[in-house]
Formats: C-alpha cells, structure tokens, sequence
C-alpha cells in the first residue's frame, strides 16, 4: 500500500497531540479513581473501555477505507471541521480568558472528593470504581477514536500512522503518570487543543472542499496554507477577544 | 434507556457545543456547494472563498461569545 507521504507527519502530529490531550483528561479522573477506591477497580475500568474503542477503530477505521473517497471526505469532512473549529473556538475562548481554563488539580481534588462520599470500597468487585474509571477513560477515548478514524478515512494507509501516534501519546501519559503520580497539570493543554484545532480545521476545511469537487491550488500543498490561514485567524480572534472581555 | 441517551449526547457533544455556531458552519458549507458554482465562481476560488466564509464564522462567533 502506497501511503501519502506529505499527509503522513501531519496526520501523526495531529493524532499525536489530540490524543494527548485527551489521555491526560482520562488520566486525571483513573489517578483519582485509584487513589480513593483502590486501582484494581481503577485498571479493569480503564482497561475495558480501552479495549471497547480499539475494537470501534479497528472496525470502523478500516470500513471507511473501503468507501468512494469523495463520500467519506463529504461526511467525515465535515464532522472533522464541526469537532475542530470546537476546539479551536474553545481554545481561543480560554485564551483570551472569555472562559476558564481547564485545571487539572481541581479536577483531581473534585474527582477524589467525590469517589470518597460513596460507600468504602470493599475487597474484589468495586462497581462504583470500574464505573468511573471506565465512563472517563470511555469519553475521553472516544474523541481520540473519532481523530483517529477521520484522520485514517483521509487517504489510503493513514490509519497505521494515526494510530501510531495515539499510541504514543498514550505510552508517553501513562508512563507520565506512573513516574509522577499525579495530575499532569503542567501540561499546556489549552495551547494543544489550539493547535490541533487548527490542524483538525484545516484538515476538514481542505477534504469538504476536495469532496465538493473544488481544485485547490497546488493540492495537498493548500493543506499548509490553511493551517497557516487559520492560525492567522485564531490569534487575532484571541486579540479582539481580549479587547471585548472585561478585566477583573 | 438513559445510558443510550448519555450516549447520543455524547456523541453529538463531540461535533455540537454552541448549536448556532454548528449550524452556522453547516449552512455555509451547503451553501458553498450549491451556490458558489451557479454563481460562476472558478473551481480554484471556490477553495478560498470556502476557507475565507469558515474564517468569518470563526472570528464571529469568539466575538461574539467574548461581548456577552
């Protein structure tokens, strides 16, 4: 299989820092989850809903593949452009201060806090420590498998390299997690969602405009235009934000 | 049947968070491909106008949201 080589890095950057900003969420919420019911709960929890969403990319991923190109780039395209420019906008959002930012610790304190109302876990079976771990890991993991399975349906062999990516943002949490043992709060993840805001919009932006049947100029070169275009956009949008949100 | 519905809204809070920010989005792009080539608009322009009507609704909607 011939696989693109200038969509290649582009699609794994994408994966990579879009999973990873996902990952670190989920690992927020398990790290609670293991501190205050016990990890053995904590590890079956994450550990299924992780086995749930390779079973979805691994069916749906290859599925899309064996579509016209034109009809996944005019359904996937534009689902891929909703779920970027939500990023992105968020992302802008927070930056400009309009909203807060997401915080980790809080989310931690507020996660743990809660865990420890229910009742004490006994030994073997902890359904309410399965139960949250599983929830997270399961809604975190399905942004990472619509990216994977939107980026792969792009072209012919792309799912291997997103796919790569996601994985690796996930060894890098995980390991992440086990050394440090806590909330990787000191990850800029509002910076991450911006910038595969803008990667998801462009990626989007470009795959509608070739499922319409337009010609962009010099083909997938136009890619790098886009992510420079948006990235224009967006920055300016954070300064005319700043401008209109009031101090305090 | 509320564990489906948590789903679905999951699943469409993945694409939605302001309704008509989305629905902005969409209806630009049905417009784009259905207007622009009965207006005569080259197939290359076609991608720039499509990138600069994104970019508006982009710098719209964050305006707007940072005035309320």
């Amino acid at each position: 299989m011939i696989v693109d080589g200038a969509r290649v890095w582009p699609t794994v950057v994408a994966a990579f820092l879009g999973s990873l900003v996902e990952f670190v969420e989920a690992l927020t919420v398990v790290l609670a989850v293991g501190t205050a019911r016990g990890w053995r709960g904590a590890l079956i929890g994450s550990g299924a809903a992780f086995v749930l969403l390779l079973a979805l990319v691994a069916a749906l991923g290859p599925a899309l593949a064996r579509l016209p190109l034109h009809i996944v780039q005019l359904t996937v395209g534009p689902l891929l452009l909703l779920f970027g420019m939500r990023w992105l906008r968020k992302a802008i959002l927070r930056s400009a201060g309009v909203i807060p930012r997401h915080d980790e610790q809080a989310a931690y304190a507020n996660n743990t806090q809660s865990l420890r109302r229910h009742a004490a876990a006994r030994p073997g079976w902890d359904a309410v420590a399965v139960a949250a771990a599983f929830k997270i890991t399961m809604l975190e993991g399905l942004e990472v498998a619509f990216i994977l399975i939107a980026l792969g349906a792009a072209g012919a062999g792309l799912l291997v390299p997103a796919s790569l990516g996601a994985l690796a943002a996930l060894a890098l949490v995980v390991l992440l997690g086990i050394l440090v043992h806590r909330p990787l709060a000191s990850i800029p993840e509002n910076t991450l969602k911006f910038i595969v805001g803008v990667l998801l919009t462009a990626f989007g932006t470009f795959w509608v405009g070739e499922g319409m049947g337009f010609a962009w100029p010099r083909q997938d070169g136009s890619i790098l235009g886009l992510v420079a275009g948006f990235l224009a956009v967006a920055l300016l949008a954070i300064r005319r934000c700043r401008t209109h949100t009031p101090r305090g | 049947m509320r564990w489906l519905k948590t789903i679905v809204a999951e699943i469409f809070g993945l694409f939605v968070d302001d309704g008509g920010f989305s629905l902005t989005i969409l209806i630009w792009l049905a417009a784009a491909w259905w207007v622009l080539p009965r207006l005569g608009v080259s197939t290359t322009w076609r991608g720039i106008v499509l990138f600069a009507g994104l970019a508006l609704i982009l710098a719209e909607s964050t305006t707007r949201s940072s005035r309320k």
